[in-house]
């Protein structure tokens, strides 16, 4: 006996990502987060674990911050999803918080980076000034492996205060 | 939150070095442009997923692929009974009895701890690669298990690897100087029935992975990988596929961090070459994070059983004696060289002379271990960490205090170790005074008083701890004088191309420690320019021309191995723009200054070639010369002046430097449950000259943050059937923000006498952190029954127990006074 596990259906989804209105089908069970690396090749989005618990891959649909590989493509249909190849300019310019981490060593390896702004972006679209500890609980769901958060808390903060110190 | 407190102002070595510039990585990873290779597609790729074992230790009987391959979309299989006829086992670096083992790319006959990878699937959707591996059939008849270290060491356990005899893979017995005489002449002998060291690893962020392709017309292989070590990586993979080395081209991009998790890949790797000459496409593996945690690289768990240590009556100590038992895992992936890595500290930073260690390492039912940040050297040095808490607490002295009396002191710098390892520079007393300064050690007792009119027990505790770098890997004869390495090298290549173009190739795999930013501000100083002059290519590729057989990115070196190569090649490329730029303007290459982008003659600024000119002079208009121009492409390999050890004596230099850490950290003990927080936490590092004292200090940070993962939470634990409890970030929890105590950094800079820059590699000094926060529980309990802490690791849980029969662990201390 064959047993199919691969559902086959697949949907058409449109998405607008990044300010561009995608219109795909695509496998109801590929992740918002294969969508985004493998279909669209935005290979900025990471991803670190299998149990929805480091944050890599972390985008904003509707402008809220959610775990990519927890949400099914096609459950971001008619949605705006911003990655982290959505938050410089066309011409280069970083963003503060890009600028910060940059300033502040809020990086190494940088796996973990997109995620973190990401969320840090959310963070401060709702509070633009946060304190070091709402910056904490924000990022609470991002993991970093190179930095001990320090830096990347400094980074976030500096941002509500005008700039790094 | 992080004050940085520098006491010794780094060094102006000229425009660039020593100066925090931004990193030239930055730009790209912001941006989510890296490239790491899970990145890279290629058309028709296959994806790669393994079926793995659910038994610790079974027979395999028939594997079933039929319903898999029925799977539309499956492109194929890859099973042990094809690798044992296509590869020959990984060479061993063990001598017998380890190095009877043989292991192959894929289990074989026998599948020995649960994760081990036993068929291989490919498809064309990572979804459907999953989705038929669960398809495949396997017949397993179960073995009994070992999962304890000390129990496969009966008689009577059972047996991971038949051919080998046993379980043993390594033991000898480590003596230097005259122990008994020592413990003849001592006041105070303090026994410590058993310490135990966690098994754990540095979880890098991105899993490991490859996409390889193979070219059917020239049998050669192209790996993109994050590999860290891939002149490793290749001596293992070619005996084994049966290839030339020139056959494997290893390349790595950006990498996800790597922390020595990412040395043993070779397995996995060889795997995918057969695959994508087998399907004739390019292969993808991306490992799951469960996957990694099951089957790579874990940190060697290790016992300290039966210490004794001498110690006069003023608390100078004269040595120990121990027997260390070692839990290599399933398989020596790079085992056995945890069996001498440790001796490159044997005694820490202590001047105790007399020292003696068997050393006994066994195979079990659980993953197999690898470099972890900190490899093997942790484990000793926690041990010394250890006993120097230990006999002050059973013999009243105060921590600071028998540290500082026992320190090897700065002006015997440098000091010949009992076993002929070299202390290059530091000044450890200093050190220690600048970490008890940052974490507000005047006011330790008022702060324990007011905690505990909060009902906490607050503690402080040292850490001390040395980082030793640039490897001799001579050592390797230590644990099999058979072996055919000595000495280190690395590789850089720097030229000047034909518009002005300053380029760099190195040969190392950063993950994370910033090479291009630092390699780029020693060209800088080196030929004359700015840094935003000076490109330095991403990553490695074994194809490039600045591959050796150590290259890679491991055992703290960059700062004096890659960095070494780089200062060379670019003072080679200096001296030949200065030759050629002599030869234009028809005077002496003495009388030919570099500077500002510019050669120009001394004292006569009209007369300057822009490095443009000089570039596109050897590369495109060399016509008229009499002589023949440089080449202005310069390779340099760099190389330590080491001797072979004596491999009776096990004596001689195992590295070339030794970076210090001195932690400090102050806790707080929930007394009803055992829970542990860090309030508050100082590292001071010096790691001699710091090229880019922010990189520095980002180490030291990260470094730390491990640390206090492992001292607190993060634990491979494994049940008696050999399951993993602990097999993803749900279960093994690594630090997040919310865990992170404030930090306070300090540096001091010894040069290194050994080094060109003066620099010591660095990074892996986290380990001062698992000795401080034991230390500083241990103080913190001395009020409510003055318990021992004798693991590396103190969950809740086991602070609990301690708190609630401190007598227990008190038992297992002895102290003999005469």
């Amino acid at each position: 006996m064959t047993v199919s596990t691969t559902p086959a259906t697949s949907r058409a989804i449109s998405v607008e990502i990044n300010g561009d209105t995608v219109e795909r089908e695509v496998p109801a069970s590929r992740l918002l987060v294969h969508f985004l690396r493998d279909d669209l090749d935005l290979t900025g989005t990471h991803v670190g674990c299998d149990t929805g618990s480091c944050g890599a891959c972390t985008v904003l649909v509707d402008g809220l911050a959610v775990k990519s590989c927890s949400i099914l493509a096609v459950q971001a249909d008619g949605a705006s999803v911003r990655t982290v190849e959505g938050l410089a300019s066309d011409d280069g310019e970083l963003t503060a918080l890009q600028q910060s981490f940059k300033d502040c060593h809020a990086l190494q390896c940088g796996y973990c980076t997109p995620g973190m702004l990401m969320s840090a972006t959310a963070l401060l679209e709702r509070n633009p000034h946060p304190s070091e500890a709402d910056v904490k609980l924000a990022l609470q769901g991002n993991i970093c492996r190179c930095t001990g958060y320090w830096n990347i808390i400094e980074a976030v903060v500096a941002v509500g205060q005008g700039g790094a110190a | 939150m992080t004050a940085v407190e520098t006491e010794a102002g780094t060094r102006q070595h000229g425009a660039a070095m020593g100066v925090s510039v931004p990193r030239k990585e930055d730009n790209r990873l912001v941006q989510g442009q890296g490239v790491f290779f899970d990145d890279i597609k290629r058309h028709g790729m296959g994806y790669l997923h393994f079926v793995r074992s659910p038994y610790a230790h079974a027979r395999i009987g028939g594997i079933d692929l039929t319903a898999a391959l029925e799977l539309p979309g499956v492109l194929g299989t890859l099973t042990g009974d094809e690798v044992a006829l296509l590869t020959d086992p990984f060479f061993q670096i063990a001598a017998p009895p380890g190095g009877h083992v043989r292991d192959y790319a894929l289990a074989v006959g026998k599948v020995r701890y649960i994760g081990e990878a036993v068929v291989a699937v490919v498809a064309d959707t990572r979804e459907r690669a999953r989705d038929a591996a669960e398809l495949v059939m396997v017949d397993y008849e179960p073995l009994a298990v070992v999962v304890d270290a000390r129990e496969a060491l009966r008689e009577s356990a059972p047996v991971l690897h038949e051919e080998c005899g046993g379980n043993l893979s390594y033991s000898d017995v480590w003596e230097w100087g005259d122990v008994d005489a020592a413990f003849a002449e001592a006041d105070h002998v303090v026994s410590i029935a058993e310490l135990h060291f966690d098994r754990f690893n540095s979880t890098p962020h991105e899993c490991s992975g490859a996409l390889v392709e193979y070219n059917r017309g020239t049998a050669q292989w192209t790996v993109y990988t994050n590999n860290q070590f891939p002149g490793f990586a290749a001596i293992m993979m070619g005996p084994a596929l049966r290839a030339g080395l020139d056959k494997l081209r290893l390349v790595t991009q950006d990498i996800g961090g790597g922390f020595g998790n990412k040395i043993t890949t070779h397995p996995q790797l060889v795997v995918c070459c057969l695959l994508a000459r087998k399907l004739k496409r390019a292969i993808q593996w991306t490992e799951w994070r469960t996957d990694f945690h099951q089957s790579m690289s874990h940190g060697n768990e290790r016992w300290f059983q039966d210490t004794e240590v001498a110690v006069k009556a003023d608390g100078t100590l004269l040595g120990f004696r121990t027997k260390a038992i070692d839990d290599a895992g399933a398989f020596l992936r790079y085992e056995p060289l945890g069996g001498v890595i440790w001796s490159q500290v044997a005694g820490g930073l202590y001047r105790w002379r007399n020292l003696r260690l068997e050393f006994t390492q066994a195979m079990t039912n659980k993953a197999p271990v690898s470099p972890n940040r900190g490899y093997s050297r942790m484990q000793q040095l926690w041990f010394t960490e250890r006993v120097i808490d230990i006999v002050a607490q059973q013999l009243g002295f105060d921590p600071v205090e028998i540290r500082k009396l026992n320190y090897v002191q700065p002006e015997e710098m440098p000091y010949e170790t009992p076993n002929g390892c070299v202390y290059d520079s530091g000044d450890y007393p200093r050190m220690l005074d600048l970490a008890l300064e940052l974490i507000g050690y005047e006011t330790i007792e008022e702060r324990r008083a007011e905690a505990a009119a909060r009902g906490k027990l607050l503690g402080l505790g040292i850490g001390s701890t040395l980082d030793s770098g640039t490897n001799n890997f001579g050592q390797s004869q230590l644990v099999n004088p058979a072996l055919q390495f000595s000495g280190n090298n690395e590789v850089a290549t720097v030229k000047l191309d034909i518009f002005g173009e300053v380029v760099v190739t190195l040969g190392t795999t950063p993950q994370g420690q910033g090479h291009e930013t630092t390699a780029a501000q020693v060209v800088a100083d080196s030929i004359g320019c700015d840094v935003d002059m000076v490109n330095v290519r991403v990553g490695h590729d074994s194809y490039w021309n600045s591959h050796a057989g150590f290259s890679g990115t491991y055992a703290s070196q960059f700062a004096v191995t890659g960095l070494g190569a780089v200062k060379g090649a670019a003072d080679l490329l200096a001296g030949e723009m200065r030759q050629l730029a002599a030869m234009v303007f028809h005077c002496s290459p003495g009388d030919i200054e570099l500077g500002g982008g510019f050669a120009r003659i001394i004292g006569n600024p009209d007369a300057a070639l822009p490095f443009m000119a000089l570039g596109a002079i050897v590369n495109a208009n060399n016509a008229g010369f009499l002589e023949d121009p440089p080449t202005l492409n310069c390779r340099f390999v760099y190389r330590p002046q080491f001797d072979v050890p004596d491999l009776e004596r096990k004596f001689g230099n195992l590295t070339l430097t030794y970076a210090t850490q001195i932690h400090a950290c102050v806790v707080e003990i929930d007394r009803e449950t055992g829970v542990t927080e860090v309030v508050d936490y100082a590292a001071v590092e010096d790691c001699g000259v710091r090229i880019n004292p922010r990189i520095v200090e980002g180490q030291v940070m990260g470094a730390t943050a491990h640390a206090i993962g492992a001292a607190l939470w993060e634990t491979f634990a494994y049940d008696e059937d050999g399951n993993l409890l602990t097999p993803n970030f749900y279960d093994y929890h690594v630090p997040h923000a919310l865990d992170m105590p404030p930090l306070r950094t300090g540096a001091l800079e010894s040069p290194s006498p050994f080094t060109p820059l003066g620099t010591k590699g660095m990074g892996e000094g986290g380990g001062g952190g698992i000795h401080c926060i034991c230390a500083a529980i241990q103080d913190a309990l001395r009020v409510v029954g003055a318990p021992v802490v004798t693991d590396s690791h103190n969950p809740y849980h086991r602070v609990w127990e301690l708190i609630r029969h401190p007598e227990r662990s008190r038992q297992s201390v002895e102290v003999r006074s005469r």
